[in-house]
C-alpha cells in the first residue's frame, strides 16, 4: 500500500501580464480538479479511470485549451487531440483530428480498451466515436469568443512579424518580447492539459489533452497524442507534459523520467529536474509526474504552468508561477 | 571509422520455407537498394539524404510494405506513413494518413525542413503535399494484387474467429492467424552513419493489413518506431501497439546512454528482454560505426554494409 498522489496541469507558457481574475479562475479550476481526482482515490478509483475522470472535467471547462475552449486551427475551427496511459501493462490509446467529440480523452480510453490498436486519428477515429457512441457536438461548441479573439492576435502577429512597415507591436498593445512556439506570450495559448495519479496500489496513469497551437495548420499533430513524447505511465511513474510540442516530441520527453528513474536510478524530482534541464535544448515546456512510491513533481523551464498538486499525507499546492 | 549502413523490409512471421518466387525477388530488391546506399555513401551524401534515397527506393518497391505495395486498411485503400530523424540536431519529420503522394518519407523531410512542426496527418498532409509540388499520384497506384489477396485473407480469419465465438482478445492476440504472415508485420527502414559519426534514419509504412482506417502505429512515432540522435540511429519494425508502448527505438539509446551498453548489447536488450517475442526488429548503427540488427519474429528483411567492404543481405537468423 502507498499514499496516493496526483497532480494536474493547465499548460505550459503563461503571459506574465495575465490578469489577477484570470490567474485566480486558473487556480480554482485547477483546485476543484484536484479536489475531484482527491474524492475519487479516497473512493478507491484505480489511477486509470482518476486521471480519465479529472482531464473529462478539464477539457469540458472553457479556460484551458482542451476539449471546449480549444485554442482554433488557421481555418478557425477546433480539432483536438489526446492520449493515455496505464502504467501496469503499459497499455495506451490516442486520438486526433477530433471535431466533434465532447471527451477527447474517453475516445483514447476506448481507442485503449475496445480497439486492436492504440492510435486513430480524423476520419477513422470519428467513425470509431460514432461506433461507441460517444458524446458528440457540433465543431461549433468547442469554439469560445476569447479564442476567436486570439486566433484574430495570432494572425495579426503572423502578419506583423513579416511586414517590416508595421511597428512590432501585438495586438494587445504591449510589448512582448517572449514567445512561445512562435508566437508572442501574450497571445499565446498555453497547449493541453493533463492529469497524472498514482493510487493506493502504487499504479501510475497518465492522460493529456489539447487543441493544440493555436492557428496551427489543419493535420497538424503536436506532442500530446505521442506516446513517449507528451504521455508516458510505466511500473515506476506517469507523467504529462506540456508546452512547445516539437521540443517535447525531439526529447522524448515523457518517456525520458522513466528512462532516467529505471536507467539510472534516480528519485522521481532528481528525474524531472534533470529531464527538464538537460533533454529541452532551446525548446520550453513543463511535466508533471507521480512515482510508485506516492511522490509527485513538477518542472518547467518557461514563464509559468498552470498545475496543482496533492497527496495523501495531506500536501497540497496551486500554482502558476515559478 | 567508415560509413555503416543497415536498411529492412520488415520483421514478421516469415515461413522458412518461403517459396522462391516470394523470396528472390525480395532479396534481389535488398541487394539492389542496399548498393544504391552503398554508392551514396562513398560519394560523401549525408545520411539524412542517403535514409531517404534508399526508403524512396523501397516505397517504390512493390515487395515490402510502404509505398507501393503497401497493405491495405479494412476498405480497401492505402494509409501511409512515414518518418526521418537527423541524429546530431534531432529535427525530425513525420506523415501519417497519406494517399497519394508517391514518397511518404519525402513528405516527412519536408515536413521537417519546410515547416515548424514535426508531424502532419491526412488532409493536411496530402495538402501540403501540394503545396511543395511533391508527386502524386492515383491512390491506386499503391495498390498490388498481393495486397488484394492479404486483405481477404486477413478478412477471412477474422470471420472464422468470430464464428468460434473466441474470448476478447488480449494485447497480444489481437491481430488474426495470416496464412501468409511474411507480411503481416511491415515497414521499411534505414539507418545510416557517416565516417564522422553523423547519424540518420527513417522508417515508412502502409501499416497493418485490415487495419481501421486511421490507425496510426509507431512508424510515425518518434521514439517508438523512429530515433537518432548523437550515439545512434534506430529505424524499428513489427507490431506497432507493442513498439509504441515500449518506446523501442528511443531506449536502445537510452540504454546505451544511461547504461553504456555498446549498441549490440542495447539492441539486444531491447528486443530479446523487453518486447514480446514475435513483435520486433530493428536495424541500428551507431556513431562509432557498429551496426545491429536483431529480432524476435521468426524473420527480417534486411542488408546491411560498412565502407570496409562487408555486405550482408539476409531474412532468418544468420547461420
Amino acid at each position: 500500500m502507498v499514499g496516493w498522489a496526483i497532480a494536474v496541469h493547465g499548460g505550459a507558457g503563461v503571459d506574465p501580464n495575465l490578469p489577477t481574475e484570470r490567474q485566480e479562475q486558473a487556480k480554482q479550476l485547477l483546485t476543484r480538479c484536484l479536489n475531484l481526482g482527491i474524492e475519487a482515490l479516497r473512493s478507491s478509483l484505480p489511477a486509470i479511470d482518476v486521471v480519465e475522470l479529472v482531464v473529462r472535467e478539464l477539457e469540458t471547462d472553457p479556460l484551458f485549451n482542451s476539449g471546449r475552449g480549444s485554442a482554433l486551427t488557421e481555418n478557425g475551427t477546433v480539432e483536438m487531440e489526446a492520449s493515455i496511459m496505464d502504467g501496469p501493462g503499459r497499455r495506451c490509446g490516442a486520438v486526433s483530428g477530433l471535431t466533434t467529440v465532447k471527451n477527447p480523452v474517453s475516445l483514447a480510453r476506448l481507442v485503449m480498451d475496445k480497439s486492436p490498436h492504440s492510435y486513430l486519428a480524423f476520419s477513422g477515429a470519428e467513425k470509431f466515436a460514432k461506433q461507441m457512441g460517444v458524446d458528440r457536438v457540433e465543431n461549433d461548441y468547442f469554439i469560445t469568443q476569447d479564442n476567436v479573439e486570439m486566433l484574430k492576435l495570432a494572425k495579426e502577429a503572423d502578419s506583423i512579424v513579416f511586414d517590416y512597415r508595421i511597428p512590432k507591436v501585438c495586438g494587445t498593445g504591449v510589448q512582448s518580447p517572449i514567445h512561445m512556439n512562435g508566437l508572442p506570450i501574450s497571445i499565446y495559448a498555453p497547449e493541453t492539459v493533463g492529469c497524472v495519479v498514482v493510487d493506493n496500489q502504487g499504479r501510475c496513469a497518465a492522460a493529456t489533452s489539447t487543441g493544440g497551437l493555436l492557428n496551427k495548420r489543419m493535420g497538424r499533430i503536436g506532442d500530446s497524442p505521442l506516446i513517449g513524447a507528451g504521455t508516458y505511465a510505466c511500473d515506476l511513474c506517469g507523467v504529462s507534459c506540456t508546452g512547445e510540442g516539437e521540443a517535447i516530441i525531439r526529447g522524448t520527453l515523457a518517456r525520458e523520467v522513466g528512462a532516467v528513474m529505471e536507467y539510472k536510478g534516480l528519485r522521481l524530482q532528481e528525474a524531472v529536474d534533470f529531464v527538464i534541464k538537460e533533454r529541452l535544448d532551446e525548446g520550453k515546456a513543463g511535466l508533471i509526474a507521480v512515482s510508485n512510491t506516492g511522490e509527485v513533481a513538477y518542472g518547467f523551464n518557461c514563464v509559468g504552468m498552470f498545475r496543482g498538486c496533492a497527496s495523501e499525507n495531506g500536501f497540497m499546492e496551486v500554482g502558476i508561477w515559478d | 571509422m567508415g560509413w555503416a549502413i543497415a536498411l529492412h523490409g520488415g520483421a514478421g512471421d516469415i515461413p522458412v520455407n518461403l517459396p522462391a518466387e516470394r523470396r528472390e525477388p525480395r532479396e534481389a530488391a535488398l541487394r539492389r537498394i542496399l548498393q544504391i546506399g552503398v554508392s551514396a555513401l562513398n560519394a560523401r551524401c549525408s545520411p539524412l539524404d542517403v535514409v531517404e534515397l534508399v526508403v524512396c527506393e523501397l516505397e517504390n518497391s512493390p515487395h515490402f510494405n510502404a509505398g507501393k505495395g503497401s497493405v491495405l486498411t479494412t476498405n480497401g485503400t492505402v494509409e501511409m506513413e512515414a518518418c526521418i530523424m537527423d541524429g546530431n540536431s534531432k529535427r525530425c519529420g513525420a506523415v501519417s494518413g497519406v494517399t497519394t503522394v508517391v514518397n511518404p518519407i519525402s513528405l516527412a523531410r519536408q515536413v521537417m525542413e519546410k515547416t515548424p512542426h514535426i508531424y502532419l496527418a491526412f488532409d493536411g498532409a496530402e495538402s501540403f503535399a501540394r503545396e511543395q509540388g511533391l508527386k502524386t499520384v492515383d491512390r491506386s497506384h499503391f495498390i498490388t494484387p498481393e495486397n488484394i489477396e492479404r486483405l481477404k485473407q486477413a478478412k477471412e480469419a477474422n470471420r472464422v474467429q468470430q464464428d468460434y465465438t473466441q474470448p476478447i482478445k488480449t494485447q497480444d492476440q489481437k491481430e488474426p492467424m495470416d496464412p501468409d504472415g511474411d507480411s503481416k508485420l511491415g515497414t521499411v527502414g534505414c539507418v545510416a552513419v557517416d565516417s564522422l559519426g553523423n547519424l540518420a534514419a527513417a522508417t515508412s509504412t502502409g501499416g497493418l493489413v485490415n487495419k481501421m482506417a486511421g490507425r496510426i502505429g509507431d512508424t510515425p512515432i518518434i521514439g517508438a518506431g523512429t530515433y537518432a540522435n548523437k550515439l545512434c540511429a534506430v529505424s524499428a519494425t513489427g507490431r506497432g501497439e507493442a513498439i509504441i508502448r515500449d518506446t523501442v527505438a528511443r531506449d536502445v539509446a537510452a540504454v546505451m546512454e544511461y547504461k553504456g551498453l555498446g549498441l549490440k548489447e542495447a539492441a539486444a536488450y531491447i528486443v530479446h528482454e523487453v518486447t514480446p517475442k514475435g513483435t520486433t526488429g530493428l536495424v541500428a548503427v551507431s556513431a562509432t560505426g557498429e551496426i545491429a540488427m536483431p529480432f524476435n519474429t521468426t524473420g527480417m528483411f534486411r542488408a546491411s554494409a560498412t565502407e570496409d567492404g562487408f555486405m550482408e543481405v539476409a531474412i532468418w537468423e544468420s547461420e
